[in-house]
């Protein structure tokens, strides 16, 4: 069964309080004079918006993504500014949403598909691996397929086991991809005018927990990113914590606890996973020899295994304790219980104090 | 009240006859003869004639270790051939297994085609492909999956961009029965008929998948009906009759053209040699079979048609078959001595730009000794 959004607003997709702190995170935006306040949702409409008028190539598709504006209403408004011929209400099908798209993309469009939730991006998997990724390389550089896949992940609010899933490693292996997950509104912005303008094909993941949860200043028009970026979100010197998306937030409220135990913590965001930026995490790995993995898909084959494997060709030396992985269970995601599967502060700060004194 | 009445489709259905213009005799069904000009049925000789040489050619290639694997066309190349003679320039074609010739009629040159299949230097594909998946953006002819089926919902998005753009051009998707039964093949048909993409979906029913026979793959009683429940045209013709395949392909081009919608092709046809080089097709199908199908070849019906015509006499028969088979012994040759890739192109064209997990692997490969077997 598919969720309505009012439904999961019921179900409590509640912010945390210490959810709302990102101006230090963005580094876009800067020179900006007064700049509106956005929550996540805002801030990718307007993306999409302003990606729209600079280039009639830009097409949106999916379901639901027209008259309603999106189960999580991230399009709203683009039906009704832009018409039906380029926000396009689809069937029921992510296999045909995709391998259409990636027919407009060989035709010159620039396709921008929503799948609903990554939950039920499987279907589309074919067309994503086989061929999206594929493309460029099997044709000998002849064909590319410019499509940015735009899809809610994670959980935290109530959805259950097919509305709540983080499959971005299943991505991030295969070779072709780009693969995007912003935390805050304006590198969300930032981050999708980006992915737009790059010429590989990206999967642009939205953590839907923090969606209207994380405000924040966002600059008007046009902003410059590049994709492969992290942040140092928070400096510290002792143990490095390595997160992105809504799990930020929780790698933020350990180090604040963290901290009055006398353990510094500095947050890396990674907001690009594929290709990371390694020179961010080895340069920090660097300075404080520990470091924390977080994220919300399971542990085994999980992007911390590949993060853990870099730190371990590129730093080893430099390593004062073993890399810890704090991540979600490698069980399929849980209803009831699932703050006992995600990776929350709760689980993140006895890994820091450990990892801090080992 | 009465009871509903359930029954299946009848005999009489139009999508269950099977469209022909060709007779046994060479001469043709005057109600239904698209009169092709006669330049044009010379030309649509000479490509046959050429293709059937080509696959011969690589068969025997393969056979002796110089190419990798092979799947021809043999009986089955009416389709491709004469869907090259109708399409345009804007038009874009998504070949299955067997319709890589489209791309030959096109104009793609015969050495980069044989080069494709060799998979060394010559080959715009930097030898990244199996032989028989080709493609060539000059023009525009797209590869297609192994997997089976998602080139179809290429071939729609590639249309319905066509109709965002509101050019007058066609996107042209091949299949063979197996595909009918991936979700991909539903995904085309559905997307095609709900936003009325200019497009044509044509399956070239062989009557095998590998060693599957379509009676495995559906018990509808023809593929063409399908179409009728996705709410477009569906046609079965005689995919072993030139003249009946131009006159049906040239009418859902101008219905895709004028903005009349997608249709759907069952071409009925069979499968003369085995899959690929891979299959062995004696240890599924009968001889007598085979030998049924032969006296269908639609390279000898041509042919009697254009004896028949006096477009065409044996002794001009025999000189085209020279000249071909010089054409493509010379195009072997001239391909057969490139060299393979070189090494580093292995990891070029993964992203438009190298990243920096690769710019290291390249580092990797380039100290690495040289690779055993066939590499570079």
């Amino acid at each position: 069964m598919r969720l309505k959004r009012g439904v999961l607003r019921r179900r409590g997709l509640v912010p945390m309080a210490h959810m709302i702190r990102l101006e230090s995170v963005s580094e876009a935006g800067t020179g900006a004079m007064t700049m509106p306040q956005m929550n996540m949702v805002q801030a990718i409409t307007d993306g999409l918006r302003h990606a729209m008028k600079r280039d009639e190539r830009v097409v949106i598709l999916g379901e639901d993504v027209g008259k309603v504006g999106g189960v999580f209403r991230v399009t709203q408004g683009l039906y009704e500014e832009f018409g039906d011929e380029r926000v396009i209400d689809t069937p029921l099908s992510e296999g045909g949403i995709m391998g259409c798209a990636i027919g407009m993309a060989l035709h010159g469009l620039v396709p921008i598909p929503e799948i609903q939730f990554a939950d039920f991006i499987y279907p589309a998997y074919d067309q994503i691996v086989s061929e999206l990724a594929k493309l460029r390389y099997r044709s000998g550089g002849e064909y590319s397929a410019k499509v940015v896949i735009r899809t809610p992940i994670g959980g935290g609010i109530r959805g259950g086991l097919y509305h709540s899933q983080s499959p971005e490693s299943l991505f991030i292996h295969v070779a072709g991809l780009k693969v995007v997950c912003p935390s805050n509104p304006a590198d969300a912005k930032g981050l999708l005018l980006a992915a737009i303008r790059d010429p590989d094909p990206v999967l642009f993941f939205e953590p839907k927990r923090i969606y209207r949860a994380a405000r924040g200043e966002v600059p008007e028009g046009e902003i410059t990113m590049e994709l492969g970026k992290a942040a140092v979100a928070r400096e510290g010197a002792h143990v490095t914590v390595i997160a992105w998306g809504a799990m930020l937030y929780e790698a933020f409220a350990a180090a604040d606890e963290a901290s009055k135990k006398g353990v510094e913590c500095e947050v890396i965001d990674l907001r690009t996973l594929w290709p990371v930026d390694i020179d961010t995490i080895v340069a920090s790995v660097k300075k404080t020899g520990r470091v924390v993995v977080v994220h919300e898909a399971p542990k085994t084959c999980g992007f911390g295994a590949e993060l853990v494997a870099l730190i371990n060709e590129k730093a080893f030396l430099h390593l004062e304790a073993p890399p810890v992985r704090v991540t979600g269970f490698d069980s399929p995601f849980p209803y009831t219980l699932e703050n006992d599967y995600l990776p929350l502060a709760h689980r993140i700060l006895p890994a820091v104090l450990r990892t801090a004194q080992f | 009240m009465t009871t509903p009445e359930f029954h299946p489709f009848l005999e009489t259905d139009p999508d269950i006859a099977l469209f022909r213009v060709l007779r046994d005799d060479g001469s043709t069904d005057p109600a239904t003869d698209p009169h092709m000009p006669d330049a044009t049925l010379k030309r649509a000789y000479r490509e046959m004639r050429r293709l059937r040489i080509l696959d011969a050619r690589m068969i025997v290639l393969q056979r002796q270790g110089r190419v990798g694997f092979y799947g021809a066309a043999h009986g089955q190349e009416a389709v491709p051939i004469a869907t090259g003679l109708l399409t345009q320039k804007d038009d874009w074609v998504y070949q299955a297994l067997r319709e890589q010739s489209v791309m030959l009629v096109r104009g793609f040159p015969l050495e980069k085609f044989v080069a494709q299949i060799f998979g060394n230097s010559g080959d715009v594909l930097k030898g990244r492909q199996m032989p028989s998946h080709p493609s060539g953006r000059e023009v525009n002819h797209v590869s297609w999956s192994s997997c089976i089926g998602p080139q179809l919902t290429h071939a729609v998005g590639t249309a319905w961009s066509m109709k965002i753009k509101k050019q007058k051009a066609v996107s042209i998707g091949f299949c063979g029965d197996g595909a009918t039964s991936q979700g991909d093949f539903h995904n085309a048909m559905n997307f095609a008929a709900v936003f009325k993409a200019p497009c044509v979906l044509v399956c070239q029913n062989n009557q095998w998948s590998i060693s599957v026979p379509t009676a495995r793959q559906t018990i509808t009683k023809t593929i063409a009906l399908k179409a009728r429940a996705y709410g477009m045209p569906g046609i079965r013709v005689d995919g072993n009759d030139i003249l009946a395949v131009y006159k049906v392909m040239g009418e859902a081009m101008k219905r895709a053209r004028e903005g009349d919608g997608p249709s759907f092709i069952e071409a009925f046809t069979y499968r003369m040699g085995a899959h690929s080089t891979s299959d062995d097709p004696t240890r599924y199908r009968s001889n007598d079979e085979v030998e049924a199908w032969a006296k269908k070849d639609p390279l000898d019906r041509l042919r009697r048609h254009m004896v028949h015509k006096k477009l065409l006499t044996d002794a001009q028969d025999k000189a085209l078959e020279e000249e071909l088979t010089a054409e493509v012994a010379a195009a072997v040759t001239a391909v057969e001595a490139l060299p393979p890739p070189p090494r580093e192109s292995l990891l070029e064209d993964v992203y438009a730009e190298m990243p920096w997990h690769l710019k290291e692997q390249l580092l990797e490969l380039q100290n690495a000794p040289p690779a055993p077997g066939h590499g570079g």
